[in-house]
């Protein structure tokens, strides 16, 4: 069998170097045709009716005057009389129309009668929640009482981290075109190769007759899986059009309310140690909510990364709540099980008038990789100027900005998921591969490009590329950190395999074995003896008028030492914060990430910018603001739904843990690791200035000022 | 939206024989930067919108007698890059700026940062004005950390006026023309605390068009400060602006008006007051923000308002005095 393993670190051309993403100026030029843009012929707009209750049940809808509307061309109920509507901006109809005003005035036209019915649309006080809590049951190892009661040191505190939304800049949506038996889709979508199948299965239609293309999203972050009812609508109204193609993307409010959320976490936790740092036990009491289903939490994760503390008893709660149901959001639970693990040791730490890092050192052995998280600790010290800068809680210098840092860290799997490889050579000298896979935004075109350039021994110029297609071979969704890790194996499994026919076709014309030879340069060679040699064209043209097509695959199951899973990963704050007025600034996050080989460092490295960016986003102003008197969120816009801006993020320092040995553990994903941290590491940065506690992020003005003024949530 | 005539009149005149007897007859547009969200959202649904960009009357920067005048139609970007404005009233340049957006200052005008309508969630989400349901209100119930915490009328929204605290403190008019002639009114009386879902926030008619706002060249020092989460486009979280008449060191007259904290623009009479004979220094300049806060009543989830005032007067004083 080849030799699929990875070129020795020295020896690498292309993998490993800091390459500039291909599709960046297409990027920044608008050149790049995101579904949302697709416009085919004669397509129609299509429009969607929401619930404006919480809870509510449909007595009767008319959709008379919609239909006579001049320029409808369908009108679809979602929910019929009877129907129970769980949250506001639930779908009730769609509308399919010439013109996007004519879609919108049907929508306006169709009259609902609504029974309203009693809604809970928050959870931050579980005492509020009355029967819509659900434990799951209490896990315990060792003796957690006994050993609060033995420990020197016990703090206890509350923490709370809100629901938050995706905000996909592209919202969720698609373009659909039913016409005879086959269906055209343009979907923004994570998941090319399957996502069709989902459709397929709404529409009840053959999988194979649904085509799915898609060459760009804007953004997905775990929210972009399925076709959903707004694609499978979307079908069914092209299909009652005549076969017109009909559009149909959310809004901005539906997008930040139902099409995905990242739920909350609040959580009581009383912590101890010994005098000396060592943790004793961790007790937590917690709840979140993800929607009307409730949402799932793994507790196991409680205290996160120190999850082998001796005594440990976790209690979850999961809250039904009258609001839109969550989807994965870039490594679910983790950074909010971060933030409550991470800002409770760091108060431990404080009430034991110890210096955060040594806590976190001291206990590394409480971890599955110590050695990492140990190195990762001191290097992010040295970047940040831990000990330089560091102060015991509270800020004593005089003024209003009072400065901290605060820690942080995380951990990911990222094993590579299933992918196919097709890699074809042309006796004219040009390569393709082609796979159903996706760039979401990561780089995925340029490190496929990269080692398919490293494995052929050719420019990445000379390489075509083909993804965004279900009609290529199949390849993973992107989610889970799981795509580098797929496509890389794959691509260099197709391309060795692709490799090894070119050689056989021209060993006899250079009187060597295959096996002696080499793609290096742009060149054919004996190995050791390059004088013997052909040019790439050369050697293509040796297959005459044929061509040579090979597969490569990664099987999760044997991925051949080309990727694994398992990351650490450090970040480390430094902000400011005005006590007189609570705002909250970022002078700098520093992020040192391990991920075993790393194809790209500097598209890793923009990874690891985007995960922090994030991070910032929701430690100091992301959250979902839900009314109890309406039922309704009140922030479903980009207005006081606040992200911060390229001047409210400070400077990011990225280290990416580039060694031999971690190298030699091959490809593992990366985009989820690196915004695990951010969030806790900023918060604790908050307390260390400011010398108290914010409970609940994010550290808004609000927030802020209550905690200093010791004043609690109402 | 709802579909509408769209009216480009050249002239004052014409603009306002094209307006109506109520605000659903007609709307003025000029940079639209609220008009348009208001209409999309169904806030709004005028019959006619009345393009006011093409009335070269409503334009530029001046001086008038012993006032600057300033157009309605003037940008914020303009009105930001104003020599006479950046050397005379820094109060309205840091407000315009406050602003954040490049695209908003770009389009958004004097006369429109006026006659904005509130951002109140629940009036932006179609409850109406005072947010009333089922006789409570929904401010007051509900989720109310950007609302006022002075006003203490129905109305529980913040004016979203960037301009009209600084303009109320410069001793500004807002010069107004309708169907009747023209007139012109104190920037301080222009605000209006709604008693109905009906009723305006400014003192205006549905016939009537801002024209421009007249602003004193008085001998003052003033300033701006706006408490503010993000560098880019953000609403403030409070506002003070301040205008010092000086004598030597001392301060002969101040004004202070808060902005983002009450349904209208606030006067801190008695920081303003407090000030007359002292000078400006860290102990006058927060003993002034005491003052400023001390009418506030907080709602259930904005008491740390009243911490915002006190500082954003602070600054702002210790702004302006270092102008003195």
């Amino acid at each position: 069998m080849a030799n699929y393993s990875w070129p020795p670190m020295e020896k690498r051309r292309v993998i490993g170097k800091r390459i500039s993403r291909l599709d960046g100026p297409e990027k920044a030029a608008g050149k790049a045709k995101y579904n949302s843009d697709v416009r085919p012929d004669g397509q129609l707009h299509g429009a969607i009716l929401h619930s404006p209750h919480a809870h509510c049940r449909i007595k009767s809808i008319d959709t008379s005057a919609a239909k006579a509307i001049s320029g409808v061309t369908s009108v679809r109920v979602v929910a019929g009389p009877g129907s129970e509507i769980q949250w506001a901006n639930a779908e009730i109809a769609m509308v399919a129309a010439r013109t996007e005003e004519i879609a919108r005035d049907a929508v306006r036209a169709i009259k609902v009668e609504y029974e309203v019915l009693p809604h809970l649309v928050r959870e931050d006080r579980l005492d509020r929640t009355g029967n819509r809590a659900k434990p799951s049951g209490e896990v315990v190892t060792g003796d957690p009482d006994a050993a609060l009661k033995q420990s020197d040191v016990v703090h206890e505190g509350d923490y709370g981290i809100p629901v938050i939304t995706h905000c996909c800049l592209e919202p969720h949506g698609s373009t659909v075109q039913w016409n005879g038996d086959k269906v055209e889709f343009w979907p923004s979508t994570q998941a090319i190769s399957n996502v069709g199948g989902d459709l397929a299965k709404g529409i009840e239609l053959a999988a194979g007759n649904v085509h799915s293309h898609m060459d760009y999203v804007g953004g997905g972050f775990g929210s972009k899986f399925q076709a959903d009812v707004w694609g499978v609508q979307a079908a069914r109204m092209s299909k009652e059009s005549g076969g017109k193609p009909v559009k149909l993307f959310l809004e901005r409010g539906p997008e930040l309310t139902i099409a995905g959320v990242r739920p909350s976490v609040y959580a009581k936790v009383k912590i101890g140690a010994s005098k000396d740092g060592t943790l004793t036990v961790w007790d937590s009491l917690s709840w979140m909510t993800g929607g009307y289903t409730g949402g799932g939490l793994n507790g196991d994760l409680f205290p996160y990364v120190y999850r082998n503390v001796p005594n440990r008893r976790i209690n979850h709660t999961a809250v039904s709540t009258n609001s839109g149901g969550s989807r994965a959001w870039r490594a679910p639970n983790h950074p909010q099980v971060s933030y409550v693990t991470c800002a409770a040791m760091e108060d431990l730490a404080a009430k034991i008038g110890m210096d955060p890092l040594d806590m976190f050192m001291k206990n590394a052995d409480f971890t599955v990789r110590p050695a990492v998280y140990r190195a990762q600790l001191t290097k992010a010290a040295e970047m940040i100027e831990w000990k330089k800068n560091w102060h015991p809680r509270g800020d004593k210098t005089g003024g209003a900005i009072k400065r901290g840092l605060g820690l942080a860290v995380g951990t990911w799997g990222g094993a590579g998921h299933p992918s196919e490889c097709r890699s074809t050579i042309f006796a004219d000298g040009t390569v393709e591969l082609s796979l159903g896979s996706q760039d979401i935004g990561t780089g995925t075109r340029t490190i496929i490009t990269q080692v398919a350039a490293e494995t052929f021994g050719l420019p990445m110029s000379a390489i075509k590329l083909s993804i965004g297609d279900s009609t290529l071979p199949v390849s993973g969704a992107s989610g889970g950190s799981t795509t580098v890790g797929g496509v890389s194996s794959s691509s260099r499994i197709a391309a060795i395999n692709a490799l090894g026919k070119l050689l056989e076709a021209v060993a006899p014309a250079m009187g060597v074995a295959a096996d002696e030879l080499e793609a290096v340069d742009g060149k054919i060679q004996q190995k050791g003896k390059p004088s013997n040699s052909m040019t790439w064209k050369q050697a293509c043209s040796k297959l005459g008028v044929g061509k040579i097509q090979e597969t490569g695959r990664n099987d999760p199951r044997n991925p051949q030492g080309l990727n694994t899973l398992g990351v650490g990963g450090v970040q480390m704050a430094d902000v400011s914060v005005d006590i007189e007025t609570g705002v909250v600034k970022i002078n700098k996050v520093v992020a040192v990430q391990d991920c075993g080989l790393v194809i790209n460092p500097k598209t890793a490295e923009s990874q690891v910018f985007g995960g922090a960016i994030m991070g910032i986003c929701a430690a100091i102003m992301e959250e979902r603001v839900m009314d109890e008197m309406t039922g309704r969120c009140l922030n479903q816009d980009m207005e006081f739904y606040k992200l911060a801006g390229i001047g409210d993020i400070g400077e990011i320092l990225v280290h990416m843990d580039i060694t031999p040995d971690n190298d030699k553990r091959g490809v593992i994903g990366l985009g989820e690791p690196a915004t695990i941290p951010t969030i806790a590491c900023i918060a604790n940065a908050c307390a260390n200035a400011i010398g108290v506690r914010v409970p609940t992020l994010p550290l808004t003005p609000r927030n802020v000022l209550n905690a200093l003024a010791g004043r609690r949530m109402a | 939206m709802k579909a509408f005539e769209y009216a480009n009149p050249t002239s004052l005149k014409d603009a306002l024989g094209l307006l109506g007897s109520s605000w659903s007859d007609a709307n003025v547009l000029a940079g639209g930067t609220d008009q348009i969200s208001l209409m999309k959202d169904g806030i709004h649904a005028p019959k006619r919108v009345v393009n006011i960009k093409n009335i070269k009357e409503l334009g530029g920067i001046k001086k008038a007698g012993s006032n600057l005048r300033i157009g309605a139609t003037v940008t914020l970007d303009e009105l930001a890059g104003n020599a006479m404005v950046r050397g005379e009233f820094p109060s309205l340049v840091a407000a315009a700026r406050g602003v954040g957006s490049p695209q908003i200052m770009n389009m958004g005008t004097v006369g429109g940062d006026l006659c904005q309508r509130p951002r109140c969630w629940y009036f932006r989400n179609g409850f109406g004005l005072l947010a009333m349901k089922d006789g409570k209100s929904l401010v007051e119930n509900g989720q109310n950390e950007f609302h006022a915490i002075f006003g203490g009328g129905p109305a529980k929204f913040v004016s979203a006026s960037s301009l009209g605290p600084a303009f109320i403190a410069l001793g500004a008019k807002v010069e107004i023309a309708g169907a009747s002639g023209k007139r012109s009114v104190d920037a301080a009386s222009f605000f209006k605390s709604p008693a109905s879902n009906d009723d305006r926030e400014i003192d205006l008619k549905p016939n009537e068009i801002v024209t421009g706002v007249l602003v004193p060249m008085a001998k003052t020092n003033d300033a701006t400060y706006e408490v503010r989460v993000k560098e880019g486009l953000d609403w403030p979280y409070a506002t003070a602006s301040v205008s010092l008449k000086m004598k030597g060191s001392t301060v002969e007259s101040a004004r202070v008006v808060l902005g983002h904290v009450g349904p209208t623009p606030v006067v801190a009479e008695q920081a303003g007051s407090m000030l007359a004979g002292k000078s400006i220094d860290e102990s006058t300049a927060a003993q002034a923000g005491e003052a400023a806060a001390s009418g506030a009543q907080p709602l259930s989830g904005n008491a740390y308002k009243v911490q915002l005032v006190k500082t954003a007067v602070k600054r702002a004083l210790l702004e302006a005095a270092k102008r003195a």
